[in-house]
Formats: C-alpha cells, sequence, structure tokens
C-alpha cells in the first residue's frame, strides 16, 4: 500500500512517465504503478487528464499533476528535504538553463527522433536523422560544459537533464536496431556514450527504462499503425 | 550593481513578457531594442541557439526562452510572486503557463494565411480558446490559477492586446463577451493592472507593424501554394 497515497497513471513504453518514475525512486518514494493501455484511454485517464488526454499523470491524494517536467519539479519539491538528492540545481540560473534544455530536448530532440523514426519516405527519413545528428553535436557541448568532469548533466547526481534525456535512450536504441547505426557515434559523441552508460546502470534507473526488443516490438506496431493512418488520410476521397 | 540587459523587440508578445515580468518587481535594466534584419553581434553571442529575442543577460550571464526567463526573474527577484507557494498549485500555473506556451504560435496562424487555410487556423485558434475558458480555471478566479497575475496569465497576455491588432486587421473577433464571458473579463482586468496598462506598445505603430507583416505573410503563403 503506497504510503505517501501516490500513483501513477503511465505506460513502461512512455519516455514520459519513465521520467517520473525515476524522479520518485530518486525521492525514494512508494507509488502504485497504474499502467495504461491507451486503447482506448481508461475513464481515470480521461477525468484525471482532460485536457491533453496523456500520460504520464501523477495522483497524490486527492491532486492530479499532467506533463512530466512539471510532475518532476512537482515531486522534487514536495519532498525537498527528505534527505536525498535534488534533482533541479538549486540556483536560479542553473534551474533556468536546466529548464533551456529539456525544454530543447524536447522539442529538437524528440521530434527529429520520433518523425525520423515513423517517417513513410526515405528522404524525409534522411533529412530528419541528419538533424538528429546535429542536436547530439550540440548535446555533447552542453553535457561537456555542464557536467565539468562529472558523470552527469547534473554533476555528480543525475539531475533534470539527466531525467529528460535519459527516458529517450531506449528509444534511440530502437533507431539502433531499425536504422543499424549506433545510437551515439563514438567520434562525435565520446561523452554521450559514457553518459548513457552511467545513467543506465545509476540505481535509480535501473528497471525502470524498457527492454529494447519489447519496445522494437512495440514500435513496429506503432510504425503500421501510423502507416495505415497516413494512407487512410491520402486516400482520394470516393 | 545588478548588470541587467534585454534585448527584445518592441512588437513581440514574447519579449513583452520579459519587460512586463521586470516592470511588475520594479527591477531596473538596459533595454535593447532588435531590429531583426541586422541581428547584432551581442544577440548571436547571447543566444547562438536560437538567434531569437528575447534574452535577458544577467551580470553577464544569458538566458533565453521567454517563459524559462519569466520563470528565471520571478525566483530571483521574488517581490509580486508570479507563482503561488503551495506545490500543487504552483504545478496546475506552470501546466496553463505551458499550454499557453505551446498552443502561442498556434493561435497566431490565422494572421499568416487567407481563404481555407485562414479558415481552418481560426477554428483551431477557437478550440484553443476554449480549452482556456473552460478548463483553466478563469470561472472561479480573476486571473489563471489565482486572483493576481500570475505566470499563466504572462504568457497570455498578448491575447488581451496584440491579438485584437491583428483581429482588426484580418477583420475577425475571437473573444467576445458571448462566446468567451471569462476570457472577456479576464482581457480587461489584465489590461487594467498599471504595469501592463503602462507598458504596452503604441496601437497605432503595432497595426501599422502587423499590417506590413500580413502582406509579407501573405505573400509567403501564395508563393508556397504555387509549388
Amino acid at each position: 500500500m503506497a504510503t505517501n497515497d501516490l500513483k501513477l497513471l503511465g505506460g513502461w513504453f512512455s519516455p514520459f512517465a519513465c521520467r517520473v518514475q525515476i524522479a520518485l525512486s530518486i525521492k525514494g518514494l512508494d507509488y502504485e504503478n497504474i499502467v495504461e493501455n491507451l486503447n482506448p484511454k481508461s475513464d481515470l485517464l480521461l477525468q484525471s487528464n482532460p485536457t491533453y488526454k496523456k500520460i504520464p499523470v501523477l495522483i497524490h491524494g486527492e491532486k492530479t499533476i499532467c506533463e512530466s517536467a512539471i510532475i518532476v519539479q512537482y515531486i522534487d519539491e514536495v519532498w525537498k528535504n527528505n534527505g536525498t538528492s535534488s534533482i533541479l540545481p538549486s540556483n536560479a540560473y542553473d534551474k533556468a538553463i536546466a529548464r533551456f534544455w529539456v525544454s530543447y530536448i524536447d522539442d529538437k530532440f524528440f521530434n527529429s527522433l520520433r518523425f525520423g523514426l515513423f517517417a513513410q519516405d526515405d528522404e524525409s527519413k534522411k533529412k530528419y536523422f541528419e538533424e538528429l545528428e546535429e542536436v547530439l553535436l550540440k548535446l555533447e557541448e552542453v553535457f561537456n560544459e555542464l557536467s565539468e568532469g562529472k558523470e552527469f548533466f547534473g554533476g555528480e547526481n543525475i539531475g533534470f537533464i539527466d531525467v529528460a534525456f535519459g527516458c529517450y535512450l531506449s528509444w534511440l536504441r530502437v533507431k539502433e536496431k531499425f536504422t543499424g547505426t549506433k545510437k551515439f557515434d563514438e567520434a562525435k559523441n565520446p561523452g554521450l556514450v559514457k553518459w548513457a552508460e552511467a545513467f543506465s546502470a545509476h540505481p535509480a534507473v535501473k528497471g525502470i527504462l524498457p527492454e529494447t526488443d519489447k519496445l522494437v516490438e512495440y514500435a513496429i506496431a506503432l510504425a503500421q499503425r501510423l502507416a495505415a493512418a497516413a494512407a487512410a488520410d491520402a486516400a482520394p476521397p470516393k | 550593481m545588478e548588470d541587467i540587459k534585454v534585448f527584445g523587440l518592441w512588437s513581440s508578445p514574447f519579449s513583452q513578457r520579459v519587460v512586463w515580468t521586470l516592470k511588475l518587481k520594479g527591477v531596473s535594466y538596459e533595454y535593447y531594442d532588435e531590429d531583426l534584419a541586422n541581428k547584432s553581434n551581442l544577440l548571436l553571442q547571447y543566444n547562438p541557439i536560437y538567434k531569437k529575442v528575447p534574452v535577458l543577460v544577467h551580470n553577464g550571464k544569458p538566458i533565453s526562452e521567454s517563459m524559462v526567463i519569466v520563470q528565471y526573474i520571478d525566483e530571483t527577484w521574488p517581490q509580486i510572486p508570479l507563482l503561488p507557494q503551495d506545490a500543487y498549485e504552483r504545478a496546475k500555473a506552470r501546466f496553463w503557463s505551458k499550454f499557453i506556451e505551446e498552443k502561442s504560435m498556434q493561435m497566431m496562424e490565422f494572421f499568416l494565411y487567407d481563404g481555407e487555410r485562414q479558415e481552418r487556423a481560426i477554428k483551431e485558434t477557437l478550440d484553443i480558446l476554449r480549452v482556456i475558458e473552460n478548463e483553466s480555471g478563469l470561472s472561479e478566479k480573476m486571473f489563471i490559477c489565482g486572483n493576481t497575475i500570475g505566470l499563466a496569465d504572462i504568457a497570455l497576455g498578448w491575447v488581451a492586446h496584440t491579438l485584437p491588432v491583428m483581429e482588426e486587421i484580418v477583420g475577425v473577433k475571437f473573444i467576445t463577451i458571448d462566446a468567451f464571458p471569462h476570457l472577456h473579463s479576464w482581457v480587461k482586468n489584465f489590461l487594467e493592472i498599471p504595469v501592463i496598462k503602462n507598458n504596452l506598445p503604441p496601437h497605432e505603430k503595432l497595426v501599422e507593424y502587423f499590417r506590413e507583416r500580413r502582406k509579407v505573410f501573405l505573400a509567403m503563403a501564395s508563393h508556397h501554394h504555387h509549388h
């Protein structure tokens, strides 16, 4: 029984739900994990996130909190003084930098990865994956600057950027399987290669990121659904 | 002595968010208006990622993205707080701020097009406004997530005075008292805040500016159409 009265409405395949799980793990918090199948969306999801109807949703007693980055900040703030490390940096400037990069990752990185993975034609795929490479070069720079020689974007401890970016690692492994190219180029992104190992091995992360094979299966099924939907949209009117 | 510089554009809704926030808190700063056809070296140095305004530089350290800047200002100068004390109320305020920030560009799309594309864009703007009208708590509170101006109101502020300029040029009206009674009140309340009222770009100048932008957008739209 969850003593903090915490429930997470999430899904094993969702990098956003993983963020919340890792945050809860960092803070040493028990919670009930409710897997949302999304097909169809449950009443609980529709009621607790009427605006976006998306996972994850954190249910803390009577309160519902939506949007993964916001949930992570909420967890960090509510359990600020429970003896575990903080997720966001303590000073305002570092917080701003972390928020900026998480926003950049959720925009530039996420979009080039997912559009690349699910693009219907090879030319689009190529374009998106080229963008992805540029984004990763930038993130390599950011990692070198912010880690200051330590293991994580957050320094010695995993922080906001680590949690946000790290949860995409499984999907990068899916891309590896789909395309045959490594998720991080050893020559161009040596920092990120090491970071990925350190992140995946971290005690707060272990067991939370989905297994690659399972996710590949999920991604193939999703790709088929998207292709079918695109074909339906493109079909000439009768 | 604090050294605060703001690189902005007088007509930009995103720049205004930063200016309003600094003014609300009574923080002094140097303002540099950027002619975007001719971006200054200083701006490119401080915001190499997006090369866009607004950028805040505090004691030599740059921050970009308007709502990231607004939160930074709020955390650094706590007077007239834009976020509530309670963590849950804060999460709600951040949620609406994010929703509005994400949807703002989309809400402006009707201004880029004409014909059928514009009709679709108008419908999307209405759908987004309806979500804010019905779900953000405006029926209970004077502002979004509270009875004083907050983060989400700063994000939405452009709707109170820049949107009407776009509406005037295009010939539409979104926030009527019948269709959006809560938003209609919100607009009035927002514009009555002295700091806001005294820090709006001049209406006629804004109309002239956006009239020119409209011509550019329509030219671009028809150019793409012919491909």
